[in-house]
């Protein structure tokens, strides 16, 4: 079961501010979630290798070629502020 | 220093690989080049871009792993990292976790942990319109840096002192060079540690409590962070208190150590397997490849110096781990006469004399060439110089270049090998001063000096040091 605490947790390192009535919901749908991941956790699975992919595939690799990159112009075209040749953040260190 | 404490001290570095592209896209690598120039909807983390990753990356990470004795993983999958920071644009890092590519390992007995793969952050310039440093309130993000393949190697908590830790850093960094897989230099960047230090009561196994020290962008930093923090941990527990779990930055101007902010809560990173990016499955060939393209270690080379050469094992230890110093003193070698036996001779001018001139400059890039070298260590070996009209040519050579045997004909450095002449010499210093030659008769030996140095002066340093003592003894009757 999920409380809601750990509901709070996940959405500040999420960067989510979620209302009082939305961490209400989240501890129902992440709590039913996690029920699910509980039965399935009930299977005999020793021995058997986690699917981390739904194809059996390795070695999809490229050449170390370049390839052209943006200008920067293209490359700050979508940020939200630009300064001095980058992209303008708040600092973190501030 | 009480004895009560043992300090345990662990790296994680990380190596800028020096592949021609980043470690999941095409984009150039260019230290220096002009910012937000080398990106891409990749390693700008725009929605829909697909990671794929570089295969020579790979190569030179199982270079390294192999180079090091770790235990290469048949198999291993990349995974996010995830945190929120301005220089990482997807909110996660693409790294490695639970299946490294290598495990395991060792260099000059201290054990690796682990070596993985993954991708660099962007450039952060905290520079505000003020111009401050810190608490500017405005940064400025050049992804250019961003997803360029790193190695990170984890050591185990086996190395006692700071200055092991910076003296073992460099062997690894000698390795990494010779393995031509990384530009590892510190100050740009290219190699990179943090240190986890801790005390525990000496001979106890359970570590204490560890802070990690970060920006230490120097092998001079690192050791002097490393002892300072020692030296804090020290004093807060005989105090009494208790050491925070904190990660530390050091301040190598002031020597302080201060407390940066955390980048996530609780390191709470939320692993999970990269779903775009398919798993490594490292293959025999290649496995063969990256076996064919390591060549000889510093180790190794050590070795076969301290063998072949009959030099010292700390002496062949410091031309092969440097080798800049280990090529030059070879090329040297070669060029001096079959058999002629100067090795040893050869190995003390290049660390001696040579490094104190040039420092850390690469001896090939100066106008000493190898076979100057071996020319003048002939002359010395042959008595037609001494160790002190050498130093001159080697002075000349530096700045000049040219063959000694020149230098020696135009400068007239050659050793008085006519002893009557050097006899002369030492007679007319006698009749110079004979309350001096008194004192030496009468048994004071120091008095010697008062008469060795006249000679010096006016054979200007040719004459043998030893020659002229024993010159003057002979004349003198004692």
């Amino acid at each position: 079961m999920i409380d809601r605490d750990t509901v709070l947790h996940v959405a500040r390192l999420a960067r989510l501010e979620l209302t009082d009535g939305e961490v209400e919901r989240m501890v129902g749908e992440l709590g039913g979630v996690l029920e699910h991941i509980e039965t399935i956790a009930q299977l005999d699975l020793d021995g058997v290798p986690p699917t981390t992919h739904v194809v059996e595939v390795a070695n999809a690799l490229r050449e170390d070629e370049p390839r052209a990159s943006l200008s920067r112009q293209q490359a700050l075209a979508g940020a939200p502020a630009v300064a001095d040749e980058g992209f303008a953040v708040p600092s973190p260190q501030a | 220093m009480t004895p009560d404490f043992e300090p345990v001290i662990g790296l994680e570095i990380h190596v800028q690989l020096k592949t021609r592209t980043k470690m999941f896209c095409g984009c150039e690598l260019s230290f220096g080049a002009p910012p937000n120039t080398l990106t891409c909807p990749v390693c700008l983390g725009l929605p829909g871009a697909l990671p794929v990753a570089n295969a020579r990356a790979i190569h030179f990470a199982l270079m390294i792993g192999l180079a090091l004795g770790c235990e290469l993983a048949d198999h291993s999958v990349f995974h996010r990292k995830n945190y929120f920071y301005p220089d990482l644009p997807k909110g996660y890092q693409i790294s490695q976790y639970d299946e490294p590519l290598c495990r395991g390992g060792e260099l000059a007995g201290v054990r690796l942990h682990r070596v993985h793969l993954e991708e660099d952050a962007a450039k952060l310039i905290h520079l505000g319109a003020s111009g401050r440093i810190h608490g500017s309130e405005q940064s400025i993000v050049d992804f250019n840096r961003g997803g360029t393949p790193l190695v990170e190697i984890v050591t185990e908590p086996e190395l006692r002192s700071g200055e092991h830790a910076r003296e073992w850093l460099s062997l690894l960094r000698a390795t990494l060079r010779s393995l031509g897989v990384s530009d590892v230099n510190m100050e740009e960047g290219s190699l990179r540690a943090d240190a986890n230090v801790s005390l525990r009561p000496a001979g106890s196994t359970p570590l204490g409590t560890k802070t990690e020290l970060k920006n230490m962008n120097s092998f001079r930093f690192l050791e002097r962070g490393v002892t300072a923090e020692i030296e804090r941990q020290r004093a807060i527990i005989e105090g009494g208190g208790e050491v925070a779990q904190e990660t530390l930055h050091f301040d190598p101007a002031s020597g302080a150590l201060t407390t940066l902010r955390s980048k996530e809560e609780a390191h709470d990173y939320r692993y999970f397997p990269e779903p775009d990016l398919v798993p490594i499955a490292t293959t025999a060939e290649m496995l063969e490849q990256a076996r064919a393209a390591i060549g000889e270690l510093p180790a190794a080379r050590a070795v076969r110096f301290e063998r072949d050469f009959g030099l010292s094992a700390e002496m062949a230890h410091l031309l092969a781990f440097r080798s800049d110093l280990g090529d030059y003193f070879e090329a040297a070698n070669a060029a001096s006469a079959a058999d002629s036996g100067h090795a040893q001779q050869l190995a003390n001018w290049v660390s001696g004399q040579l490094v104190a001139r040039i420092g850390e400059q690469d001896p090939a890039t100066s106008n000493v060439t190898p076979a100057a070298l071996a020319t003048l260590v002939e002359l010395v070996s042959a008595r037609e110089l001494t160790n002190g009209t050498a130093r001159e040519v080697l002075d000349v050579l530096l700045q000049s270049g040219g063959d000694p045997r020149a230098i020696v004909a135009e400068r007239g450095l050659a050793s008085l090998s006519d002893d009557s002449e050097l006899a002369a010499i030492v007679a007319a210093a006698i009749a110079a001063d004979p309350d001096a030659a008194a004192k030496v008769r009468a048994g004071n030996a120091k008095a010697i000096a008062a008469l060795i140095g006249p000679v010096m002066r006016e054979t200007r340093g040719r004459a043998d040091g030893s020659e002229v003592t024993k010159l003057i003894r002979e004349q003198l009757g004692v």
